[in-house]
């Protein structure tokens, strides 16, 4: 399954790959927030955090129909349903690669687009920290959500309709999160609220993502 | 090592054959005939355990069975060793030095896949079945886009490597691979217009 897993990340390197794609779109949609509402501080850092969050979602978002299409399209999948690994660890490993190729750039740069955005000294940690521990969860909801629309011709309308409201959770508790933490009035439960909602995913939505692989591949 | 017994299958909920019985040793192979449409690939499919058949059970070893279309898998960003080696590991196994000579790839192991002619995607697609090592094959169509030569390296490969090693296989195919194997015509297996079960239970 580490095969798996390092066999994604090497296409995702190479040409044609993708990687990079989530995080461009991140940085501009971010650079674009103060050109749209102005300059003034009073007004961007308040917001900064709520844009960051959802900017990083929509970045999210854009690779996930790439996690599962491919890999139909060229008959991997079907191969590797018949082959010695479980579709449970290889859902698990497709979402690990997605998180790595966009949930973890997007963390760290989060913080220099903060910047830009104005937000108050103290919310970075907290940007930080939310983001490394929310950000799994949009990687292996959109992986449930890219088995889902496996077989589909343009899929990917469909896939967002279907990901963002599963979204909202981890949008909610994560830019809360932060705001707290900005104004020093306790982050720990979000946080902690968060982290729950991306262990939850882990447990469940690996064997949703497997069983519904199976009915696809039919 | 391989029987189906009385196996009915489905395809998109239309029950396509029924009736299919047939059981296979080990070194013996099976050569599926049809018209195009009769449902060859379902067959294999619902043989291979990505389907459910509707009737009748098929029976082999858990995990000694794989499936091959024409659809092989391969990645165009991969070069040949790095396709092959991927499914080795997938399957826990070491990449034989041989296989490079047998399926004439040998001059090919740095090229990226997606550089490769049709042909030679196919025959890289064959040597991921040698790679992988499973016991019991089924094909569809394995010798689409290859030229007579590599038809006659791939029978000579399936008869001498993994026949010859006690496998099996059953292939669903229009030309004659040269192979000692029975044909089994499926057009008399054709299920009745009529025939139910065919509706996916998940969606009910």
């Amino acid at each position: 399954m580490i095969a798996l897993l390092r066999r994604d990340l090497a296409l995702a390197l190479r040409a044609g790959g993708g990687f990079g794609l989530g995080l461009a779109f991140f940085l501009i949609v971010v650079l674009l927030v103060p050109f749209g509402v102005g300059p003034d501080r009073t007004i961007l850092q308040p917001i900064a955090p709520g844009i960051l969050w959802v900017a990083a979602l929509l970045a999210a978002l854009l690779s996930l129909d790439r996690i599962f299409a491919l890999d139909h399209e060229d008959g991997s999948l079907t191969l590797l349903a018949t082959a010695p690994v479980p579709m449970e660890g290889v859902a698990v490993m497709k979402a690990l690669a997605h998180w790595i190729t966009t949930g973890l750039p997007l963390t760290l740069v989060a913080p220099l687009l903060g910047f830009f955005l104005n937000m108050a000294p103290a919310a970075y940690p907290w940007l930080l920290l939310s983001l490394a521990l929310g950000t799994p969860a949009l990687s292996m909801i959109g992986t449930f959500g890219a088995a889902l629309t496996v077989g589909l011709r343009r899929g990917g309308l469909l896939l967002s309709l279907l990901v963002l409201p599963l979204y909202i959770p981890t949008l909610l508790f994560g830019a809360e999160a932060v705001r707290r933490g900005a104004e020093a009035t306790g982050a720990q439960a979000p946080l902690m609220l968060l982290a729950a909602v991306t262990l939850g995913t882990f447990a469940a939505l690996p064997f949703a993502t497997a069983t519904v692989l199976r009915i696809n591949l039919r | 090592m391989l029987r189906a017994t009385d196996l009915a299958c489905a395809r998109g909920g239309v029950p396509v054959l029924e009736g299919v019985s047939f059981s296979l040793a080990p070194g013996e192979a099976l050569i599926l005939r049809g018209p195009n449409g009769v449902g060859k690939t379902t067959l294999l499919r619902t043989l291979a355990g990505l389907q459910p058949p509707i009737a009748g059970s098929v029976d082999f070893a858990e995990g000694t069975g794989a499936y091959a279309s024409h659809a092989d898998g391969i990645k165009a960003a991969l070069t040949v060793t790095e396709n092959l080696a991927f499914w080795a590991r997938i399957h826990d196994r070491p990449v034989p030095e041989a296989v490079f000579g047998a399926f004439d790839l040998s001059d090919l192991r740095d090229r990226l896949a997606g550089t490769l002619s049709a042909g030679q995607k196919r025959r890289l697609g064959l040597a991921r079945l040698e790679v992988i090592g499973r016991a019991v094959l089924f094909l569809d169509e394995p010798t689409v886009s290859l030229d007579a030569f590599s038809v006659k390296m791939f029978a000579r490969w399936m008869r001498e490597v993994h026949l010859g090693q006690g496998g099996c296989a059953v292939i669903a195919t229009h030309i004659d691979l040269g192979l000692d194997a029975p044909d089994l015509n499926l057009s008399p297996f054709v299920a009745a217009p009529d025939a139910g079960g065919g509706a996916d239970e998940a969606f009910l």
